[in-house]
């Protein structure tokens, strides 16, 4: 093939992803269990490269956890999203950027379906009018935040402190990423990369001196599942498909995970520590696990935010083997202390995993 | 009501789910359910562009539309452009409002999920919040989320979130006002109706299994019987 005509395929491959003004929603999940997360997207992403992103109080859960657990009607579902779009345009933003791939890839369907059954819009306008008198536009571009990171990454790694490199050998650090099924399995054309290239993360690991792992379960799911975990009694699901990951790629030994969603960065550390404690088998070096971060994780920790700032602490893999990798410096003494050094107890330890 | 597929026509997510199944079993093979559920969405798909009333009913009321995950792997896939997951979401909405869910024990934790989601949207704006994440219904989430469970306030603020207070940043507290907002769209959408329909057909359920609704959410909830796996 000749050199153009796959510069011309890939090319479909790419986003056009706006640099600035953006409103932005949250994610339910990574408030909950990745709050510095969000904390450092907006530090980076606003304060220290100095783009608009705008959030209202206003706005809720797009309520795609309980649509993908088939607990609300979809127009139910659609109008909530109505009412979020209804908050950007009144703020005069076009630009969404959402927090959550769940939010992401329910954004896109209710987009994508009206596009098709513009009858179907015409309802949830009727809807949302009825229920909040309020009306809205459509975005012009919907983006997730780790595209955002994506698109920032070279500003990131201008003002890098530390590189994905360990400090012992001078090597890349060999990083596993896992993007999320709703990022681009529904929508390729929405994804950086589509379904079968996806380059959110690796574009940001190669900018930031890593080298992507490929492993033979790269692209499966990491478990979630909706009622498959939210229901204890599902749980096997769950635990079954992420250690089918683990598995896969335990032999290319990663220094790391970086994931996109808010539930998967959850799976992938937790699952870790189940599986230790039930089979006594670890993924990482020494009986500890394979640190498993963020995109925001990630991005702070090479711009050198402290790791107990952007909440490695709460993650049950202990970060720590990571962090010696890199060269960034820690404080043991400070990691599970409250806001202004107050003394609070220290978690309990895992039985089988080590944690630092 | 018309008759079942009619009832699945209506539906979008089942029109934009099913174009023309060659039965390839593509979505099979790459399914995370299948790999570990006795599911198969080949079979599934196949049973339902039949347009058999009989059969429809029969999954309806069956354990295997509720072994999918919903990741939409099956999406991505499949060579005729169908989706097994959207299939999947229009046969549980439509078990759902037939009162099928309660003849499966997969179905029957819809209630449990009904009340602790809707409970979360309605009452705090969110779908998932720590403050009704309880430790003891997960275990998994390991003595760290534990930890930070029992410190909650002091550990998110120190992680810079505006943990149940006004304004905006991770966390804040919905303003009454956007959770009437909710409930208004509740009201007007199908999704009260929808609430008190599960409700309603559950509590049912329950009596005939001898359970107050305590212990049918518990049971429910908690309860996995053999068989459901491929290696049992």
């Amino acid at each position: 093939m000749i050199y153009q005509g796959k510069q011309k395929i890939w090319s479909d491959y790419q986003k056009e992803i706006p640099d600035d003004h953006w409103f932005y929603v949250r994610s339910c999940i990574r408030q909950s269990f990745f709050p510095a997360s969000e904390t450092h997207f907006v530090k980076i992403v606003r304060d220290l490269l100095g783009k608009d992103l705008y959030e209202t109080p206003h706005h809720t859960t797009c309520g795609g956890i309980a649509y993908h657990s088939d607990t609300i009607p979809q127009e139910t579902a659609m109008t909530i999203v109505a009412r979020q779009f209804a908050l950007m345009t009144e703020a005069g933003y076009k630009n969404l950027v959402t927090s959550c791939i769940t939010s992401f890839g329910n954004y896109c369907e209710i987009l994508e379906t009206w596009r098709e059954f513009p009858e179907l819009e015409a309802r949830i306008r009727e809807h949302l009018w009825k229920a909040c008198r309020r009306e809205f536009e459509k975005p012009e571009y919907v983006a997730h935040a780790s595209d955002v990171i994506f698109k920032l990454r070279g500003e990131i790694a201008e003002r890098a402190k530390y590189h994905l490199v360990s400090r012992a050998t001078g090597e890349p650090l060999r990083v596993v990423e896992h993007i999320g099924c709703h990022y681009s399995k529904m929508f390729p054309h929405k994804g950086v990369g589509g379904a079968e290239y996806p380059c959110v993360l690796s574009g940001m690991v190669e900018s930031w001196g890593g080298q992507v792992i490929d492993y033979p379960e790269r692209r499966h799911c990491c478990g979630f599942g909706f009622r498959q975990y939210l229901v204890k009694a599902n749980r096997g699901y769950s635990v079954s498909n992420t250690h089918k990951k683990f598995e896969s790629m335990e032999p290319y030994h990663p220094d790391m995970i970086i994931t996109n969603c808010p539930g998967c960065p959850y799976f992938l550390d937790r699952w870790q520590y189940v599986i230790a404690e039930q089979t006594g088998k670890t993924y990482g070096q020494n009986g500890c696990g394979i640190p498993a971060l963020t995109y925001e994780e990630l991005a702070g920790l090479v711009l050198g935010y402290d790791p107990w700032d952007l909440g490695l602490q709460i993650h049950q893999v202990g970060p720590e083997p990571l962090l010696d990798k890199i060269g960034i410096p820690y404080d043991p003494n400070r990691k599970y202390l409250g806001l202004n050094e107050k003394e609070i107890m220290k978690p309990g330890l895992p039985t089988v995993l080590k944690c630092c | 009501m018309g008759k079942l597929y009619d009832e699945l026509m209506a539906d979008y997510r089942f029109r934009e789910g099913l174009k023309t199944c060659i039965n390839c079993g593509t979505c099979t093979a790459i399914c995370p359910a299948a790999e570990f559920y006795k599911y198969d969405p080949r079979k599934i798909v196949d049973t339902v562009q039949r347009k058999d009333e009989a059969e429809i009913e029969a999954l309806l009321k069956s354990e295997t539309i509720w072994y999918c995950g919903e990741c939409m792997s099956c999406s991505t896939r499949c060579p005729r452009g169908n989706t097994a997951g959207l299939i999947i979401m229009a046969l549980r909405n439509l078990s759902a409002r037939l009162g099928y869910f309660t003849c499966s024990e997969k179905g029957r934790q819809l209630y449990a999920l009904t009340k602790a989601l809707n409970y979360n949207i309605l009452h705090l704006g969110y779908c998932v919040h720590p403050t009704t994440f309880a430790y003891e219904d997960h275990p998994e989430s390991g003595p760290v989320f534990e930890w930070v469970l029992n410190h909650k306030e002091d550990v998110y603020a120190r992680l810079g979130a505006n943990f149940g207070k006004e304004g905006p940043g991770a966390l804040r507290k919905i303003p009454q006002e956007d959770l009437d907002e909710l409930k208004a769209i509740y009201d007007e959408t199908g999704g009260t109706e929808r609430i008190e329909l599960v409700e309603q057909y559950s509590l049912a359920r329950a009596e005939e299994m001898g359970m107050t609704p305590d212990e049918y959410v518990k049971y429910i909830f908690n309860h996995c019987s053999p068989g459901h796996f491929n290696n049992e």
